[in-house]
């Protein structure tokens, strides 16, 4: 038996439901913990930036005019495919992060049931956060979460996947749309979420996925006038304070977050889904 | 017909109880700040009031450490149902006192005594009442068991509603276990002042309400005072920006509230009576000195020339004079700044190619007054369709069809409100999700409980005031 040679995949960026190189043709070496190449990832440009933005403006619509439903189903369908897809993702995070193949699949499992924990939220969410307000008068007052609109998410540099998976699940199962930076040194898990996204019924441009370094595209993202809430966690401390400085220009939405990367693997509550939330309130006259 | 004309019907300015001098309220007293004192003008007749002492850096500093030892000796470790019983004094004291507030507001400010009388200093008090109920009940508010309160509150408020903007900060942050520095507008100070006698009144603690009077440079000292937790702000977009700018990176949370642009959008069906009172609402209420000030009224074409002659008739029977006067319906324009704003914006309207009618009362020789003003004929590129005018002009456009309401609707970096007028149910709530704006009001304007959440999309700010929702932005959540 001949040692079959394998085929190697390249890793493109996710924008708009399609795969392109960056529109720079920057390219830069992925290696795991060791140093082994894995890849040549595109750098993402300022350009890819915008592109990305426009995509998620014209996604949001119909994704946060869809059912909570349907995007829960959609989501749900998202977390099927990413269990089809454990040994890789297992192999790919083993790589980049250096844990061993059993920690990394422990790992992949936490994200895709964190994925699930998401995907049950997007029809529950509006009755924990709404309310039917007691106004004093003859008026119906009620209040409704809505999403905020474009999330610019700097995804964290340790933790490839369930990292990811953990800031990304939030943003859409609200019906946010989001451009994602990915980990800078570990991007390949993220590139096949993408891959995931792309066959899960998500319509493109609902999340756009850029590899790339997050302390030079997330002042652009945060300046972008089209983008309405920034996750800084995969930024410097330097750049988050650029982050947040560029975000005042227009108002964003910027999340807190703590200085050193969280342990991921702790169970989440629904601030992250606050975050992407605005409350609407709505009157209307009682009256015969 | 005979027309009954109606007789001046003032309120006594004596009610007021005016003082000449006024001074921050730090640590529980009456202090003299180090700024330079400021003088406080009544609008609708250039006097000045009084002479209020203004604080400088070393007052803000022992301000900003008075409400740190009330936060970690007294108020915080409080149990919530004995902070909830000096909310409740105080909530009596505002309705006790309410004659006494109504007039010194409309003395300070220029609002019409009925809107003061009837609105801002009920609704305070009900903002007092409403949050003392809340603060032995935080638990049940959704933000997991024993939240926690987040220190010391920096509290800016507007000219607008002086007594209700310090009402919106200072009981959702006593309630949570807050203790706060508050800054009242430059030319609206007297009413916080008097609520600060109020404290005293209710026995509550020193340093947990700390009122520093000033300009901007007092507010600036407060942004960026290391002492401070979180910063409140509501006020101009453009004020907010430099805000979020000077707290970006530090770990001060944030909520604004700013500016407004608001659609009010009538459709064919909508019944035009109705629709016209809740027009000559939305943007006269206040002189239109309100954030979500209905001031683009987005009609539809076929029943545009009958509504404005309706509205162009009932914008004719406002009573804009004294504002002390019961009957007066238009007071004075806060100061001569906000007027000089006013006419510069309506004047570019006119420029830009807007047909402007002016309602054609007869304006008080002294004082800051503009009369109530339509723009018809007002394009989207216009600077009065894009820019917030906080006066008593509104701006009229026309739409066809649903889908161009809401796009005419929603062409605005703003979002804090929309109003809807139509009597087809389905059309309201089906509007009501497209509206990007934090408050829609259909088939009514300008109701504001402390119930129900208040607070913008967009460059409108973000957090909310009012309701379990408005909880949030004192809380470690």
């Amino acid at each position: 038996m001949s040692d079959r040679v394998s085929v190697a995949k390249t890793y493109k960026l996710y924008i708009d439901g399609k795969f392109p190189r960056s529109e720079s043709g920057r390219t830069y070496p992925v290696t795991d913990s060791v140093g082994g190449f894995l890849a040549n990832a595109s750098h993402a440009s300022r350009k890819d930036v915008r592109d990305a933005v426009s995509a998620a403006r014209k996604a949001f619509g119909g994704w946060s005019g869809a059912t909570a439903y349907n995007r829960g189903q959609v989501l749900y369908r998202v977390a099927e495919m990413l269990e089809g897809r454990r040994e890789q993702f297992a192999a790919e995070v083993s790589a980049c992060e250096g844990v061993p193949t059993a920690e990394a699949m422990s790992t992949v499992d936490t994200a895709v049931d964190r994925w699930v924990w998401y995907a049950g939220w997007t029809d529950k969410i509006a009755s924990v956060l709404g309310a039917a307000n007691p106004v004093a008068g003859p008026y119906f007052s009620f209040t409704v979460p809505e999403p905020t609109g474009i999330a610019a998410v700097l995804a964290p540099q340790s933790s490839s996947l369930l990292g990811l998976v953990s800031v990304l699940a939030p943003v859409v199962a609200t019906g946010c749309t989001a451009v994602v930076v990915s980990s800078a040194d570990r991007p390949l898990p993220a590139i096949t979420l993408s891959e995931v996204l792309a066959t899960s019924d998500v319509p493109g441009g609902v999340v756009n996925v850029l590899t790339g370094r997050a302390d030079e595209l997330g002042p652009w993202l945060a300046s972008h006038a089209d983008v309405n809430a920034v996750d800084p966690t995969g930024a410097s401390p330097g750049a988050r304070v650029d982050v947040a400085q560029q975000a005042s220009g227009t108002v964003k939405r910027v999340l807190t977050v703590p200085g050193d990367e969280p342990d991921w693997t702790r169970r989440p509550d629904i601030s992250r889904l606050r975050h992407y939330l605005e409350a609407k309130t709505v009157w209307h006259p009682k009256g015969t | 017909m005979s027309v009954w004309e109606y007789a001046p019907a003032p309120e006594s300015r004596d009610l007021a109880n005016l003082q000449p001098n006024y001074r921050p309220f730090i640590d529980g007293e009456f202090v003299d700040g180090g700024g330079d004192p400021l003088k406080s003008v009544n609008p609708a007749t250039e006097e000045i009031l009084a002479e209020v002492g203004t604080a400088a850096e070393p007052d803000v500093d022992t301000a900003v450490r008075a409400a740190r030892r009330a936060f970690e000796q007294v108020w915080g470790p409080m149990p919530g149902a004995e902070r909830a019983k000096y909310l409740f004094r105080i909530a009596r004291l505002l309705q006790e006192r309410a004659r006494e507030l109504a007039v010194l507001e409309t003395l300070d400010n220029g609002k019409p005594i009925k809107e003061s009388r009837d609105s801002d200093v009920p609704t305070a008090a009900a903002h007092f009442f409403y949050h003392a109920g809340w603060a032995d009940k935080l638990d049940y508010a959704g933000y997991g068991p024993d939240p926690q309160p987040l220190g010391v509150a920096g509290q800016i408020i507007p000219w607008n509603f002086p007594l209700l903007m310090l009402a919106w900060k200072i009981a959702p942050a006593l309630a949570t276990g807050n203790t706060v520095v508050l800054k009242p507008a430059e030319t609206t100070p007297l009413s916080a002042l008097v609520f600060a006698e109020i404290c005293q009144q209710a026995g509550l603690p020193a340093g947990v309400v700390n009122i520093v009077p000033g300009a901007g440079d007092v507010g600036s000292l407060l942004v960026r005072h290391p002492g401070i937790d979180k910063i409140a702000f509501t006020g101009s977009t453009a004020v907010g920006k430099e805000i979020q700018h000077a707290v970006a990176g530090t770990p001060k949370r944030l909520t604004l509230e700013l500016g407004g642009k608001a659609a009010n959008v009538v459709f064919d069906d909508a019944p035009l009576d109705q629709a016209v009172e809740g027009i000559v609402n939305g943007i006269f209420f206040n002189q239109g000195h309100v954030c979500c000030a209905g001031s683009r009224l987005l009609v539809q074409e076929s029943v545009a020339e009958e509504l404005l002659g309706k509205l162009r008739a009932r914008v004719s029977t406002l009573r804009l004079g004294d504002p002390l006067d019961k009957n007066t319906d238009i007071g004075a324009i806060n100061s001569a700044e906000q007027l000089a704003r006013i006419r510069e914006l309506t004047a570019s309207g006119e420029d830009e190619g807007a047909q402007r009618w002016t309602s054609p009362c007869e304006l008080p020789e002294r004082g800051f007054f503009f009369a109530p003003t339509v723009l018809s004929g007002v394009e989207q590129s216009m600077r009065v369709a894009r820019e917030e005018i906080f006066g008593p002009v509104l701006s009229v456009l026309t739409f066809r069809t649903p889908d161009e309401a809401v796009a005419k609707a929603n062409n605005t970096p703003y979002g804090l409100s929309a109003g809807l007028w139509t009597e087809k149910g389905s059309r309201i709530l089906w509007l009501a999700d497209r509206m990007r704006a934090g408050v829609v009001w259909a088939n009514t304007f300008n109701r504001f409980d402390p119930a129900a959440p208040f607070g913008g999309y967009q460059e409108s700010g973000f957090g909310r005031e009012g309701g379990r929702t408005g909880l949030e932005a004192y809380l470690h959540v």
